[in-house]
């Protein structure tokens, strides 16, 4: 089946099976592998990306469900001229990723909880990244790097 | 921060005074934009897809297969079975560490042929044009098995009721011991005279390494002259380079192995695994590249577990409690085969039993090794060393209970006293340098031990529903492995020396090349500031090439905290040299003696001559032009180092914490975390915190929530992120860091090697923790993890 989706601003339309999730059409279809996959029960937050605007784990849509819509991935967060999208650069000057595996996922689902609540709490930050499991910073300078970008 | 003056060159390059800031990391940009790729973002056009069929059941035999129907799957390229790829292989997958002359190591092949060892076995492989497909297929495959009896408890294996390798006639693999010959028969009378003794069993759950990247794999055949690329998740590029063409027989210089960015080991990565020669040796068949991407839930079976012991432990003590004897056997789980370097995990536990203290040589040690049903285990972050931390840690409290005296005051009382630096071990090994009373002082002022004592005494009264409980812990590491005579001592198969090469290039900018493969820990910034601080410049002018045996060709990889005190220090060598060979050009074309140059700030001076300089960039252009160097010496600027370190490195610590457990549900929740972890000079703090508490979460995940849980039949029932609790981010608290830092003697840089540090030092405080606060009420054993209903049910028990 046909499926149509915005990424990042650009339309992309790709004859996929119906039972392609969405976080494969990403990655193999749009051919955007920034958007990684950790899991396969939706319990990882990897494939974290935007779709019309908040945060959904890819793996767990299929890709016609988000046909017609707008998708941003990690790929969208940048500026054009390369500059980095706040909440990249509050992760990058606090040390909050190691490997940066989970990284894609846990910068999409911060930048949602910022989007709803624009000066979390500590506990508000633990709570909101909840469903995005990292397994080297311990989380401690995710936190922080979530709570510099509140407050930048 | 500064590194001390090098004796080879007189430098004390300190140039920018890079080494010790915290600057930010350079991998950050690519992975922060998904620009960076890991193995499965390679886009590989005309791959086939391979899938594994994983065996159901924890022991069986294997009948007949029937592989027609899925072989008539549109898409389905080929399906194989362990039979049909016997002549595939050249020998069996790798053990390399065979730890005594009559280990028993049955042959373990890629798929299991005649029989399946444990639930993840894989029995068949196929290859399709897409993955869903190759996933199709595997439900078409009919495989006949015969279930028997599963093996899935320690003693019960080692009772050879069921034997799992029939060949070998026995579920015992090894066992080794470790006493000092001369001592023998101390231990025991210690046991019979001291005033305490205390006598515990504590079981290291099995633990699933989860790195948050599952294992990918493609295999590459290039179009011409039989060469093989091979991109694969790994933290040992090189060792696996060795052992596929070992294994599958192709000429080594025909392998290449390249990783670029890998999502985290933390041990798992440290490995061979069969998807690698099933993708290389399938790649090779067919002609063309073959791709395997790992799920989950395949990871938690298929990618190896750690931990997995039974400890026994005997601690002896005279009426002040100064130690007087340690007996420990050990069963160590090996799982279903032998895999890279298990064997010797036990083992490098057994050089640190004693922790920081001082013991008489009245020390007898020994692990047997056994098979199981299980998945196979390996070294997990920290590999031997916190099994033995927690042992020796909860034992410790456990006198200081019996002895009725603070855990901290017991503690200082055996402490390895400063003065005695180095300091000749029980084992015979030498610690490099320690200051414990340091480390424990700082993090009992960041926790304030005294003033939450005080609280506890108030809180823990009769009927109180939360209670307070404070853990500490103390630890050494025997880390940056290391001296290869060591290694071969006890039987491992490699060395523990690591390459370095660093070149200036025509327009001075510069590359060094490293054999250390990072996953998460940063090398790239921490060579760059080494180089920098070296050579006067930028780190930004650094480029660090790594990872690719084409680029690499030389090194041992990372993993055991070894790639900073072995790795960065060759990196720091070989930037002397380099500044050698410059100091001699520049020496030349100034007319002045090398003797009389300093070199300071990017720029060769000639003492005393304020007006006679030259800056290395000239240099650097001087020796890629060679137009006039001196007589004999070669062209360019570029040195390689092999460094193999005289010592390990010994890095050590204390952890304390603070938990609240609430005695209706059982609920602990750790209040205040503070990691004194001393790992000598630090190159990037920024990344050495960083790396604390990645660890510290993951010891304290294993004292409250982590483990691989099998039935009786040895089905794994935690085989997803939905069972097998990793913590997220409201699960765990903030983490304290302080300040201790005892440069290493070992080694010119003064380092000593962080990434294991906070695991060792976490399990073992939160359990003392947990227990603290119940103790009162008569609760002095829970076993790892303390899940609520483990403690509910303790408390329960105590009660009636
Ligand atoms: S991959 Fe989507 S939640 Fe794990
Ligand atoms: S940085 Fe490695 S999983 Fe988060």
């Amino acid at each position: 089946m046909e499926v149509t989706i915005t990424i990042n601003g650009e339309e992309q339309k790709h004859d996929v099976e119906a039972r392609t999730l969405l976080v494969h059409y990403i990655r193999e279809h749009a051919g955007l592998t920034g958007t990684n996959i950790g899991c396969d029960t939706s319990s990882c937050g990897a494939c974290s990306v935007h779709l019309n605007g908040e945060a959904v784990k890819s793996c767990t849509l299929l890709a016609a469900q988000a046909d017609g819509q707008e998708v941003r991935t990690i790929e969208g967060m940048a500026a054009a001229d390369g500059t980095l999208h706040p909440m990249q650069q509050a992760f990058m000057e606090n040390h909050g990723l190691q490997c940066g595996y989970c990284t894609p996922g846990m910068v999409m689902a911060a930048t949602s909880l910022l989007d709803e609540n624009a000066n979390p709490t500590e506990e508000e930050v633990r709570l909101g990244l909840e469903g995005n499991l990292c397994r080297c910073t311990g989380y401690h300078n995710i936190v922080k790097s979530v709570l510099a970008a509140a407050s930048a | 921060m500064t590194i001390t003056e090098d004796p080879a060159t007189g430098n004390n390059a300190l140039g920018n005074n890079v080494l010790g800031t915290r600057l930010l990391r350079k991998e950050d940009p690519a992975l922060l934009t998904g620009e960076a790729v890991f193995a499965n973002d390679m886009k590989v056009p005309g791959a086939l897809y391979m899938a594994v069929l994983r065996s159901p059941y924890a022991h069986a035999t294997i009948g007949s297969i029937d592989t027609s129907a899925a072989l008539a799957l549109d898409g389905v390229h080929a399906v194989y079975t362990g039979a049909d790829l016997r002549d595939t292989w050249a020998s069996p997958m790798p053990c390399a560490w065979p730890v005594t002359d009559d280990m028993k190591n049955p042959a373990h092949y890629p798929l299991a042929v005649d029989k399946a060892v444990y639930v993840g076995d894989g029995v068949a492989c196929v290859l399709a044009e897409t993955d869903a497909i190759a996933h199709d297929a595997l439900e078409l495959i009919d495989v006949e098995y015969e279930p028997l009896e599963a093996i899935t408890d320690l003693e019960d294996a080692l009772s050879d009721r069921v034997v799992i390798h029939d060949e070998l006639g026995t579920n015992a693999s090894y066992t080794w011991p470790l006493v000092i010959e001369e001592n023998e028969g101390d231990c025991e009378a210690a046991m019979q005279n001291s005033a305490y003794v205390v006598k515990e069993r504590y079981v290291q759950q099995r633990l699933i390494p989860m790195a948050m990247e599952p294992r990918a794999v493609v295999a590459q055949p290039e179009p011409f002259g039989g060469n093989m690329t091979l991109y694969s998740s790994t933290q040992v590029p090189h060792i696996l380079k060795v052992m596929t063409a070992l294994t599958l027989g192709i000429p080594e210089q025909q392998m290449r192995v390249v990783c670029p960015a890998v999502g985290g080991g933390f041990g798992s990565k440290l490995n061979v695994y069969a998807e690698e020669l099933l993708c290389v040796g399938l790649a090779r068949k067919v002609g063309k590249p073959v791709r395997w991407n790992e799920e989950r839930s395949e990871n938690a079976q298929a990618t190896i577990h750690g931990r997995a012991q039974i400890q026994d432990i005997e601690l002896a003590a005279d009426e002040n409690g100064k130690l007087t004897g340690l007996r420990v056997r050990l069963i160590g789980d090996m799982g279903g085969y032998l895999q890279l370097v298990a064997p010797g995990v036990p083992l490098l536990g057994a050089f640190l039993y004693a922790g920081v203290y001082e013991l008489p040589k009245a020390f007898d040690f020994s692990c047997t090794s056994v098979f199981t049903n299980m998945t196979p285990t390996d070294a997990y972050r920290g590999a031997g060393r916190p099994e033995a931390t927690y042992a020796i840690e909860h034992a410790m409290d456990a006198l200081a209970r019996k002895m009725g005296i603070d855990p901290l005051e017991l503690r200082r009382r055996n402490f390895i006293p400063t003065v005695k630096y180095p300091y000749e071990a029980y084992t015979g090994l030498v610690y490099d340098s320690g200051d414990h009373d340091k480390a424990a002082t700082v993090a009992e002022g960041l926790l304030d031990y005294a003033g939450l004592r005080a609280r506890q005494a108030e809180q823990n009264v009769p009927g109180a529903r939360k209670r307070l409980g404070i853990g500490v812990s103390t630890y050494f590491e025997m880390c940056g492995l290391a001296p290869s005579r060591v290694l071969a001592s006890l039987n491992y198969s490699a060395g523990g020396w690591e390459s370095a090469t660093v070149r200036v290039l025509p327009t001075s900018k510069i590359q060094v090349v490293t054999g250390t493969s990072p996953h998460g820990q940063g090398h790239e910034t921490s060579w760059s500031m080494i180089a920098a601080e070296k050579f006067g410049v930028d780190p930004a002018d650094v480029d660090v090439l790594h990872s690719d045996t084409a680029i690499a060709p030389l090194g041992l990889d990372t993993y055991g905290s070894r790639s900073l005190p072995v790795g960065g220090v060759a990196v720091g060598m070989a930037c002397d040299k380099v500044i050698d060979k410059a100091k001699q050009i520049a020496a030349h074309q100034m007319e002045a003696n090398p003797d009389d140059l300093e070199f300071s700030g990017g720029v060769f001076r000639v003492a005393g001559q304020p007006d006679k300089e030259m800056p290395l960039a000239a240099v650097a252009f001087e020796a890629f032009t060679a137009h006039d160097l001196p007589d004999g010496l070669e062209p360019n600027l570029e040195e390689q180092v092999t460094y193999d370190p005289p010592n390990f490195s010994w890095p050590f610590g204390t952890h304390m914490c603070a938990v609240e457990i609430d005695t209706e549900t059982g609920r602990t929740e750790v209040l205040q975390y503070v990691a004194v972890d001393d790992c000598g000079v630090q190159v990037n703090p920024l990344i050495v915190e960083g790396q604390v508490h990645g660890g510290v979460v993951q010891g304290l995940a294993q004292a409250l929530w982590e483990e691989a849980r099998y039935d009786d039949d040895g089905n794994l029932q935690s085989s997803t992120l939905a069972e097998y609790l990793v913590p997220a981010a409201s699960d765990v608290p903030n983490i304290t860091t302080g300040e201790s830092v005892t440069p290493s003697p070992t080694n010119p840089l003064g380092v000593k090697g962080v990434g294991e540090a906070g695991t060792i030092g976490a399990a073992p405080c939160v359990m003392n923790a947990v227990v603290d606060a119940l103790s009162g009420l008569g609760v002095t054993d829970i076993q790892m993890p303390a899940t609520p209903l483990k403690v509910w049910q303790a408390i329960e028990d105590a009660r009636s």
